[in-house]
């Protein structure tokens, strides 16, 4: 029982949770607002991805509960996970090849 | 599992049994599961912008509303449904089998109305004249594309339901410990994080412009 109350200060509490939830709501609005007043398309992406990450890391963190689990857990989960991701990246030059194909023909 | 029980494993370093990341096997599988998972659903996705780059006239059709409205109030219920997530948890660590029960049977019903918003949002597509493989408007990868990633997605949802459903009904019935609770939640957080790059990329990067 001592083990279990040493754990407790860890756990987070329902308002943390809800100002999560609020913080969640209020970055989709901005996404929204973004989508709105028509950006321009290059720099909406990059918003729009910012804010997505932003948005993954919170729910992972608090809602998936990363931030209170052991840190080789996390390490052993998020990089790899994120370099592969990177790798994918690799098609790209060849989706430009094929746009800038299309222009010239 | 519980704690003292992760210590103890953790102790015996050379008599087998260790347990590095201190949770339990069904979390640390569910965890790997959700990184392949999550590695799929890049996947398509960026198959989805490989294509949308390489395309001179892909469609942007979207408008505010209905399209963009009803995607935002499904965002809405999807990540709700998150935080009547957590609370179950919450409750089933508490051992409080009611309240969690309640509580998921909230987060099943958020699931239920995403799902419900999203095959409407689909018809009124599909009336358009929308299919995987043509559409009235421009490049016919269009449809592929979006009934690909918002299918595959919705089909997570709609497992997810019916898996929270068993969790709730084993629980209630105290077949199922908190543990259990807590892995259906992870599965449940990871469909609303997809949400959260499928929104933006799918909806809000083709708003109709002007």
């Amino acid at each position: 029982m001592a083990n279990a109350a040493a754990h407790t200060h860890h756990e987070p509490t329902t308002r943390l949770f809800l100002w999560v939830w609020v913080g969640l709501l209020g970055l989709t609005g901005v996404e929204v607002y973004l989508a709105y007043i028509h950006l321009n398309l290059h720099l909406m992406v990059i918003l729009l991805m910012v804010l997505s990450i932003v948005k993954a890391a919170m729910i992972m963190a608090y809602f998936m509960h990363l931030r209170f689990e052991r840190m080789n857990l996390v390490l052993t989960l998020i990089p790899a996970m994120i370099i592969v991701m990177c790798l994918m990246f690799i098609v790209f030059p060849d989706s430009f090849r094929l746009l800038n194909m299309r222009t010239f023909h | 599992m519980s704690e003292a029980r992760v210590e103890k494993l953790s102790g015996s370093l050379w008599n087998g049994g260790v347990s590095p990341f201190g949770v339990g096997d069904k979390k640390l599988g569910m965890w790997l599961f959700i990184v392949s998972d999550s590695l799929t659903f890049t996947a398509i996705l960026i198959g989805y912008s490989y294509v949308r780059v390489a395309s001179d006239n892909w469609p942007m059709p979207f408008t505010i509303y209905p399209s963009i409205a009803f995607a935002s109030v499904m965002t809405f219920c999807l990540l709700s449904s998150s935080v009547t997530m957590v609370m179950a948890v919450a409750a089933a660590k508490k051992g409080n089998h009611a309240s969690a029960v309640r509580w998921i049977l909230a987060t099943m019903a958020g699931g239920t109305a995403f799902i419900v918003l999203h095959l409407y949002e689909w018809m009124h597509l599909i009336e358009e004249g929308v299919t995987p493989f043509k559409n009235p408007w421009g490049d016919p990868l269009f449809g592929g594309t979006f009934f690909t990633i918002t299918g595959l997605h919705m089909f997570h949802v709609t497992s997810g339901v019916i898996y929270l459903g068993v969790v709730a009904a084993g629980f209630g019935r105290k077949k199922f410990n908190d543990e259990d609770v807590e892995v259906s939640g992870l599965y449940w957080h990871f469909v609303d994080l997809v949400w959260m790059f499928v929104f933006p990329l799918i909806y809000l990067l083709s708003v109709k412009m002007g």
